[in-house]
């Protein structure tokens, strides 16, 4: 598979999506339409509830659109089997959360190392010298040892990030990346994000509320009640 | 919880298994080491019994078989032989018993009943070697006016070794000398059997032949039912194995084994509720993790091995933890003071170590705890990570 900048990684069309049941059912997606290119940070910005999160995890293959497509480096994912959506976010996605999401109970290492024993393409030297690598990157070196519960909120973003990253993936979605962090944080790890995206022509989807943030991204896209409005 | 809960179930499983057991064995370790595991006793005769069928007078006559028995075995050494072709038959001890022989010392008169044995042969189908508290067997060889006695009426005639005591029988009273002193550990072979040399015993009996019933051991004690039967029809005497013997005792330690088992099973499913109600809250609690892992391309089938496998190692801990607590536990019961001397002789609580009793405990929490844990961990992969991730985010 080739890799050159620009190329299409992610791309979706007319996604419909119910959430809720009965009289309680709100139609949240109402035919959202959206492509992603290798190398390019997209910002999905909109009020709460608009959305925006539910479409990143559709694009994630994390849930399942009621009506539409989502493509996957070309290929149409959105109504295959549980397996095939898990096999390709293993392969082809990386998610970072606003609330990091790291399992505490493990160090910053082994945190980084969880994809990569997933997907079994390496031997456990080279996740180890890889995860290693990555946590260098992200200016943890002298913490890979250190347990979740021995990191800062920042220092664990920042894992999540290189998390993200492990397995090369095509594609990296974050939903309010910074959301949970301070300036200065949500700086590092935003610079990060989009340094290292960039670096590996991965194409970087972020949902967030900080218009700061959204505003350094190369394409931002607003979205109300369902759709997006640019 | 959980983990604690399968430590507890294992080990109290061991400590009440060995408790129990423990009790058992001792009582038909001395109940094989005194009376053997099999007796092969009266002679069995046919018999036919007629009845008239069509009232008094009538021609007609039913015949029915039946057998009877005809008290002791006229030739002990013929049938001894035969018995020893038994592959499960060791050894055979021949006894002559006389029963409410009156026993006079300078202290007082009281009765016993004679045992007639040939020592060595008895010391083959009994503990009688290890049971001797006072004296020694070779007094009891050598001397020719030798006798045994036990130690609960050795102590009311205030006899020791080398005293001498008279028995009367049929009008007769012969002198004989305490040689030893033995004791069991039960009080009704204590007080009333008196050992003598067979040609002592035939001597004041009166019986120069024959025998009361032959005494035997068994390579496989188990199997001393099913030996007694199949040597009933082969040799026309009774035998009864030690299981018929102690049928009442035996009923007892049965229904105490079952209670035992009541309580052991209500322990093991507190240990697999525990177990559930752990995971399921372990599910509730890191549902959060689920999804992470979920996002990484973990499987459902990843997700609920994970959940087994923390199952598994709460199970290992708990086993051994439980293992140990177990042998703890049962060192501590077998330490515990406790004086028995009727069933049987003990100064402390008896105990079995069996190692079959941790492996059962083990198979038993195995099959519980994985029963509980297949629901939450089932529960576990099903969880939508989109639902998880959305909820968390709210």
């Amino acid at each position: 598979m080739s890799t050159q900048l620009g190329e299409v990684v992610l791309s979706c069309k007319g996604l419909h999506r119910y959430l809720g049941q009965d009289e309680g059912r709100v139609h949240v997606l109402k035919g959202v339409s959206f492509e992603a290119r290798r190398g390019q940070v997209y910002a999905i910005v909109g009020p709460s509830g608009c959305g925006k999160s539910t479409l990143l995890y559709l694009l994630g293959l994390l849930d399942k659109p009621d009506q539409g497509e989502i493509s996957i480096d070309g290929k149409l994912m959105s109504n295959d089997e549980d397996s095939s959506r898990t096999l390709a976010r293993g392969e082809h996605i990386g998610f970072v959360f606003q609330f990091h999401f790291l399992m505490l109970e493990f160090t910053a290492l082994e945190n980084v190392m969880m994809p990569m024993r997933k997907l079994g393409r390496l031997s456990q030297t080279q996740m180890v010298s890889r995860a290693t690598q990555l946590l260098e990157s992200v200016g943890l070196g002298q913490k890979t040892h250190r347990l979740g519960t021995q990191l800062s909120g920042g220092e664990q973003q920042r894992v999540a990030v290189a998390r993200a990253l492990a397995n090369q993936p095509s594609i990296i979605l974050a939903d309010e990346p910074t959301g949970n962090l301070d300036v200065t944080n949500s700086g590092i790890v935003f610079d990060l994000l989009t340094r290292l995206a960039k670096e590996n022509g991965q194409a970087v989807v972020l949902v967030t509320h900080n218009p700061e943030i959204a505003a350094r991204c190369d394409v931002r896209r607003p979205m109300r009640d369902g759709l997006f409005v640019e | 919880m959980s983990l604690s809960c399968i430590i507890l179930g294992i080990g109290l499983f061991v400590i009440t298994q060995s408790a129990t057991r423990g009790f058992e064995q001792f009582f038909i370790k001395t109940i094989l080491g005194s009376d053997g595991a099999a007796r092969v006793e009266d002679k069995r005769q046919a018999t036919i019994q007629s009845i008239s069928a069509g009232g008094y007078g009538s021609p007609f006559e039913i015949q029915i078989q039946d057998r009877k028995y005809i008290e002791g075995i006229d030739y002990p050494e013929q049938l001894k032989r035969s018995v020893m072709t038994f592959p499960n038959v060791t050894a055979v001890s021949e006894i002559l018993h006389g029963s409410n022989v009156t026993i006079r010392s300078s202290f007082k008169d009281d009765t016993v009943q004679i045992f007639g044995i040939n020592i060595d042969d008895h010391l083959r189908v009994s503990d009688l070697g290890s049971q001797i508290v006072q004296g020694t067997l070779d007094q009891f060889r050598t001397a020719p006016d030798g006798a045994m006695l036990g130690r609960v009426m050795a102590d009311r005639l205030h006899l020791d070794v080398g005293d001498a005591f008279q028995l009367d029988v049929s009008g007769q009273s012969r002198t004989y000398r305490l040689s030893a002193i033995y004791e069991t550990g039960i009080e009704d072979i204590d007080k009333v059997r008196l050992f003598l040399k067979m040609e002592q015993a035939r001597s004041l009996l009166k019986k120069p032949t024959g025998a009361s019933y032959l005494q035997l051991s068994l390579v496989d004690v188990t199997r001393a039912q099913s030996d007694a039967m199949w040597m009933e029809g082969v040799l026309d005497h009774r035998v009864r194995g030690w299981q018929d013997r102690q049928k009442e005792w035996l009923g007892v330690f049965r229904a105490l084994a079952i209670s035992t088992a009541i309580t052991v099973t209500v322990f093991t499913l507190i240990a697999a509720l525990a177990m559930f109600n752990t995971l399921a809250m372990i599910v509730l609690e890191k549902t959060k993790d689920i999804a992470i892992l979920r996002s990484m391309g973990y499987t459902r089938e990843d997700i609920s091995r994970i959940f087994l496998w923390q199952a598994v190692i709460v199970l290992a801990l708990g086993s051994l933890g439980g293992c140990i607590l177990g042998a703890l536990g049962t060192f501590a019961v077998s330490r515990v003071p406790l004086q028995i001397s009727t069933l049987f002789k003990t100064n402390t609580f008896i105990v079995s170590w069996s190692v079959s009793y941790y492996i059962e405990a083990v198979l038993i929490s195995v099959v519980m705890v994985m029963i509980a844990s297949l629901v939450p961990s089932r529960r576990a992969a099903r969880l939508e990570p989109g639902d998880i991730i959305r909820g968390t985010a709210q």
